[in-house]
């Protein structure tokens, strides 16, 4: 921070004034649940809540040796990747044509904006209605090709829809990013290449995409981040983390266990490992950010 | 020169409108089937044109209740939505930048402490500590009232570190000016801090409303009541596949309805949105 040089109104009672209404909810709805969630998690009580007991370490413990644990993890390693190598892809592939393009920019622009602002509940029982074997219409046409098509028995084929309808909600927004790394692209660049001969596909990957490494870096962070976390919504819409456990996500197995299992110090051990994954990747993030204030 | 490429600028149109046909085709397909009789709509496959059940679906959607959430109807749901999400984008946006105007233009004793303190809550989302938030919205009371579905979701940083970083790029020598005018500091505020945040504040609520008109985790935990749901998790609560009885019709209807307010608001304020989006998140 610029401070020492700051022009500033001396006043000694104010600011904490002007604070204290952040300062309040902060206080109230984030360090309270979350010493609580610390508490709980180091404490093991019996599903009447009549005895709790301190078990340390315990709850991580038991946490990290659960197979069902390590399969909701796995599962959402594999959906966050998927989902943010297609939404990224499509996006990209996007963002490149339009860049290309001279008439009707702004149309393609306001066409392709909207399902950010469908909820990921939505999104999820959009695709819902095309795809399930009872009523959705693909779902019919797949069937009747003689493919065997059914998400809510087929573990790999519910993986597939919640991916698609997952990344198909991410595509806005990463096709904003993309077009705004485009756009910062000096076009002399790309012009002097094409001057030496190199073709479009040698142009864009040889100048075009490793310029926007830092957009796509920023972008992969946060399309794992919103796979992990805002995704809740299409698990429990489409899935309920089934057949079996093969969509149970972690964020899914948190509610699961703390809300309708009721295990509370594991679901707390849990929202734990998540606090600590989310921080490590907003540190990810920082370094991104101070890198790009350095060479950008 | 490289621009002046014909085919491959026709290409490019033709990719582009394969991905808006993929990118609309789910919306749309909903909005057929939300002018469908049920009949139809449970027989596939569906056709790809409106059918002539708009005026009645919509309006006993809207206005007849609906009895798979106990009679509650759609604007019901909406007006609890649209409370929700003006309450988060509202609240929010006073309560960051009244506390990044105290961080940027007043010295004061533990400013760091604050400063960092809210800034630590940047990326934490509701959902990594959703059973103990949940256990104090029990003890305070707040289940089922608009209080409980707004206030904790306004517990983060983005906003005020945006204000920050925007605050700080305004020169000193506009508040020198400003004080040796005679200006105190709530002048100060209104009459020259507020004019010039505007864009930033209107960026700031395209997203904020989309965040909290989008919710799900937070209302399905937050609310019992089926009248005090809001639309996401009303349309949770009506679709079941086991069930013979299920409104097909009425839940394509609730989806359109739950879509298109966000979108309009997304597609009317495109040029702040994006703005805001490109600028927020770097």
């Amino acid at each position: 921070m610029a401070s020492s040089t700051r022009v500033t109104f001396p006043n000694k009672f104010l600011p904490y004034l002007l604070l204290a209404p952040q300062l309040a909810i902060t206080a109230i709805f984030f360090y309270w649940p979350a010493s609580q969630a610390i508490q709980q998690s180091v404490l093991r009580e019996d599903p009447f809540g009549l005895s709790t007991q301190f078990v340390g370490l315990g709850n991580f413990k038991r946490v990290l040796n659960d197979p069902n644990y390590l399969n909701s993890l796995q599962v959402t390693v594999i959906f966050s990747i998927a989902t943010a190598l297609i939404a990224m892809a499509f996006a990209l592939l996007l963002a490149v044509m339009a860049d290309k393009v001279i008439r009707g920019k702004g149309v393609y622009r306001t066409l392709l904006i909207w399902p950010y602002a469908v909820a990921p509940a939505i999104a999820g029982m959009l695709w819902l209605f095309l795809f399930n074997p009872s009523m959705g219409t693909l779902a019919y046409l797949l069937r009747s090709t003689g493919y065997n098509w059914d998400p809510l028995l087929n573990s790999d084929q519910a993986m597939l829809l919640v991916v698609a309808a997952a990344s198909w909600k991410q595509i806005s927004y990463n096709f904003l990013f993309f077009v705004a790394g485009l756009q910062a692209i000096p076009k002399s660049l790309i012009e002097a290449a094409a001057i030496d001969g190199a073709g479009e596909m040698k142009r864009f990957w040889t100048i075009v995409f490793p310029l926007l490494a830092p957009t796509t870096f920023f972008l992969l962070v946060v399309n794992t981040v919103y796979a992990f976390f805002d995704t809740f919504g299409i698990i429990h819409a489409v899935t309920g983390g089934g057949p079996g456990k093969a969509t149970e996500t972690l964020v899914y197995k948190v509610y699961n266990d703390g809300f309708v299992n009721l295990i509370l110090g594991d679901s707390a051990a849990q929202s734990v490992i998540l606090m600590v994954i989310v921080i490590a990747m907003t540190a990810v993030q920082f370094r991104y950010v101070e890198r790009k204030v350095h060479y950008g | 020169m490289i621009q002046n490429n014909p085919i491959g600028r026709i290409i490019a149109h033709i990719i582009l409108i394969i991905g808006i046909l993929i990118v609309a085709f789910p919306i749309y397909y909903t909005f057929v089937a939300s002018t469908q009789t049920l009949q139809d709509i449970i027989r596939p496959p569906l056709s790809l044109l409106p059918g002539g059940h708009f005026w009645e679906n919509y309006s006993s959607a809207l206005f007849g209740g609906i009895s798979k959430i106990g009679g509650v109807g759609v604007d019901r749901l909406l007006l609890n939505t649209l409370v929700m999400a003006l309450g988060i984008a509202i609240g929010k946006i006073i309560i960051s930048i009244l506390s990044a105007y105290a961080i940027v233009f007043f010295r004061f004793p533990g400013r760091m402490f604050f400063f960092w303190f809210i800034f630590i809550t940047l990326m934490l989302p509701v959902e990594v500590r959703i059973l103990p938030t949940y256990k104090i919205m029990v003890d305070l009371g707040l289940i089922d009232t608009y209080t409980g579905l707004i206030l904790p979701l306004m517990a983060s940083a983005t906003a005020t570190l945006l204000f920050r970083q925007f605050f700080m790029t305004i020169p000193g020598e506009l508040v020198e000016a400003a004080r040796v005018d005679g200006a105190g500091p709530w002048r100060f505020f209104k009459d020259i801090l507020l004019p010039l945040s505007k864009t930033n504040i209107a960026a700031l609520f395209v997203i904020l409303f989309i965040y909290g008109w989008t919710q799900y985790l937070w209302p399905l935990l937050m609310t019992n009541r089926n009248d005090m749901a809001t639309i996401v998790i009303g349309l949770r609560k009506m679709i079941d596949f086991t069930d013979a009885n299920t409104q097909w019709h009425l839940v394509m209807v609730t989806c359109i309805l739950a879509i298109v307010p966000p979108i309009l608001v997304v597609v009317l304020m495109q040029r702040w949105f994006v703005r805001g989006l490109v600028e927020t998140e770097k």
